[in-house]
């Protein structure tokens, strides 16, 4: 029997999937990141294990994703969460070829082909505006935990703009209506419309192309999803029941199980873990600069070793 | 004797001023921003007639300004904040050419001529960061009075280089870096550091011209004061009214109207 485990290690929350040979799930835990994500990492790994009832000694290999992928020292590899995500989706949804994944403290949007590789992709993770972390805040000031966001908004009738683009002044924005007499749920449902929009912006950049997919937490808010919907004009996959949320750490636990069939039909080992690659120790939630693939510019192509290479691609090439 | 006073409705706190005939100061208040602007504009007014020991009918003409001064139902006259600014500035330090203004949530840069006329300005209300916001982000996360951040900051050996920009991220910066065992001054000063560069690139916008006056808020930070001048390589002139530089400019708008015979619409009813 062969178990893998996929761990993603997000700003806001750590999320992990343990899956067998069948490609079924084992087991599943989800944590908050809080300020020191490779204990999280850990205890994350420690419910796991619990929940699966599964001895360390019988996990064969562990993948690590997110931005806190190369703080895990048991890891035997790190994968970056746009492939992850990628594979997971296109093993759920084979049609899916834009996925928007709306994080804690950042947003994506992937373009994949038909085998799930990524093909473009586009990153806010300068400014809260867009993120989760709009609708936290949003939903901070009006006594709403995350959980309440959606079925909150969904009471409303006819929701109220917010103007501001900053976060920050979001919040001001909320006060001043919640002042002048409107009701929380017509102001949740409008700071879900802004971020709806800035998240399809998000998605044009990369080229809109059917089938969508949302992947993520956000998966969960039915309002969100609504909103998505409304504004592309067209239904959004959802991953199965529960697995939104988990989509990085399946498509990692997937993406380390490939790697150990692979390793095994060519009759070698596993490598013991400890993680390759370098180990950027330094805490930091910003990682990337925004880019997009073009027939000249670089292109993220998964390499052997399940990094994503920077790669130039010739012309012509598919 | 008459009075004109001068509103200012900002983000975070509102500002009243009462100069009397030949311009000079008589009586100011401030208070902290309510819900509803409207309502925080009337009690700034009644503190401030009270701190002047005058009576609403000494008032002859009211200007106000700021974000809200259309919800000052008082108010005469409106007039921009960048007007009311440039106008306070210059009539504090006469040789001003830039003024920066750093607020609670918008920051201002603004070059004036010579005869003392706003040329052009610059702001950012868009976005949080380089406004006070980002302070109040700090003060948020280190639990912190806002009036301590500049002394605490000053006392910084080595500055921690904060790398967020946007001041919903900034937070959760702080708390790494002080989870990693940095001292609160050291993300402190990496955070004044973080908002004097972003207000820099502001000014050079407009051109930088000397001399530089500092108003708003944040001025009454000492860290801010420091790292601005070393940023923007010059002296920056700071009054010691430095909140009030919107409302005292205000206040002399009004008193141009009264210059040019014109008068309260209250006080023509009164009359009647």
């Amino acid at each position: 029997m062969i178990l893998t485990v996929g761990i993603d290690i997000g700003s806001t929350y750590t999320k992990a999937v343990m899956m067998d040979e069948t490609r079924q799930i084992r087991a599943t835990a989800i944590r908050r990141s809080g300020y020191k994500p490779a204990a999280a990492a850990t205890s994350v790994y420690d419910d796991l294990l619990a929940n699966a009832g599964v001895a360390k000694k019988d996990v064969n290999y562990i993948a690590t994703s997110g931005y806190g992928r190369y703080m895990v020292p048991f890891r035997h590899t790190q994968i970056t969460e746009l492939t992850c995500h990628a594979l997971a989706v296109a093993y759920h949804f084979p049609q899916a070829r834009t996925i928007l994944d709306i994080g804690g403290q950042d947003i994506k949007a992937i373009r994949i082909d038909d085998r799930g590789r990524v093909r473009a992709f586009r990153l806010n993770d300068k400014c809260a505006a867009g993120t989760g972390a709009f609708l936290e805040k949003t939903a901070r000031y009006l006594g709403l935990t995350t959980a309440d966001i959606g079925p909150y908004a969904l009471r409303s009738t006819k929701f109220v703009e917010i103007s501001s683009v900053c976060a920050v002044f979001a919040e001001s924005e909320v006060i001043n209506h919640l002042s002048s007499g409107i009701a929380p749920e017509d102001i949740m449902q409008g700071a879900i419309t802004a971020l709806a929009g800035r998240a399809v912006q998000l998605m044009k950049r990369v080229g809109l192309e059917n089938d969508y997919a949302l992947a993520g937490g956000m998966t969960q808010n039915a309002a969100m999803v609504a909103a998505l919907e409304a504004n592309l004009a067209a239904p959004l996959n959802l991953p199965p029941q529960g697995l939104g949320q988990l989509n990085g750490a399946f498509g990692a636990a997937l993406l380390g199980l490939r790697r150990v069939e692979r390793l095994y039909a060519e009759g070698r080992d596993i490598p013991p873990p400890g993680g390759e690659g370098p180990d950027t120790t330094v805490h930091t939630t910003r990682r990337w600069s925004v880019f997009i693939q073009s027939a000249k510019q670089p292109v993220p192509v998964e390499s052997k070793n399940g990094f994503i290479a920077l790669k130039t691609v010739r012309k012509g090439r598919k | 004797m008459e009075y004109v006073a001068g509103i200012d409705v900002g983000s975070t706190q509102a500002k009243g001023v009462i100069l009397d005939g030949q311009g000079t100061v008589v009586g100011k208040a401030i208070l902290d921003m309510e819900t509803n602007m409207g309502t925080a504009a009337e009690r700034v007014f009644e503190r401030v007639l009270a701190n002047a020991n005058l009576y609403a009918s000494d008032i002859v003409f009211t200007v106000a300004t700021g974000y809200g001064r259309y919800r000052v139902t008082f108010g005469d006259l409106q007039v921009t904040e960048i007007s009311c600014h440039a106008r306070g500035a210059v009539a504090e330090f006469p040789g001003t050419r830039t003024v920066l203004d750093i607020g609670g949530q918008d920051t201002k840069a603004i070059r004036i001529g010579d005869s003392g006329e706003v040329v052009d300005f610059a702001m950012n209300d868009k976005c949080a960061a380089g406004t006070g916001r980002f302070l109040g982000a700090a003060s948020f996360a280190l639990e912190m009075p806002l009036s301590e951040l500049g002394p605490l900051a000053l006392k910084s050996t080595k500055p921690v280089k904060i790398t967020t920009t946007c001041t919903v991220f900034a937070e959760t910066e702080i708390i790494g870096h002080l989870a990693k065992g940095h001292l609160p001054e050291d993300v402190l000063m990496g955070m004044h550091h973080s908002i004097a560069t972003r207000c820099a690139s502001l000014v050079r916008r407009v051109g930088l011209a000397p001399e530089i006056t500092f108003s708003g808020g944040v001025s009454r930070n000492q860290a801010m004061v420091v790292l601005l001048q070393e940023v923007l390589g010059m002296p920056l002139n700071v009054s010691a009214q430095a909140q009030f530089m919107g409302a005292i400019g205000a206040a002399l708008y009004a008193l141009d109207n009264v210059y040019a015979g014109r008068r309260s619409s209250h006080e023509k009813e009164a009359v009647q």
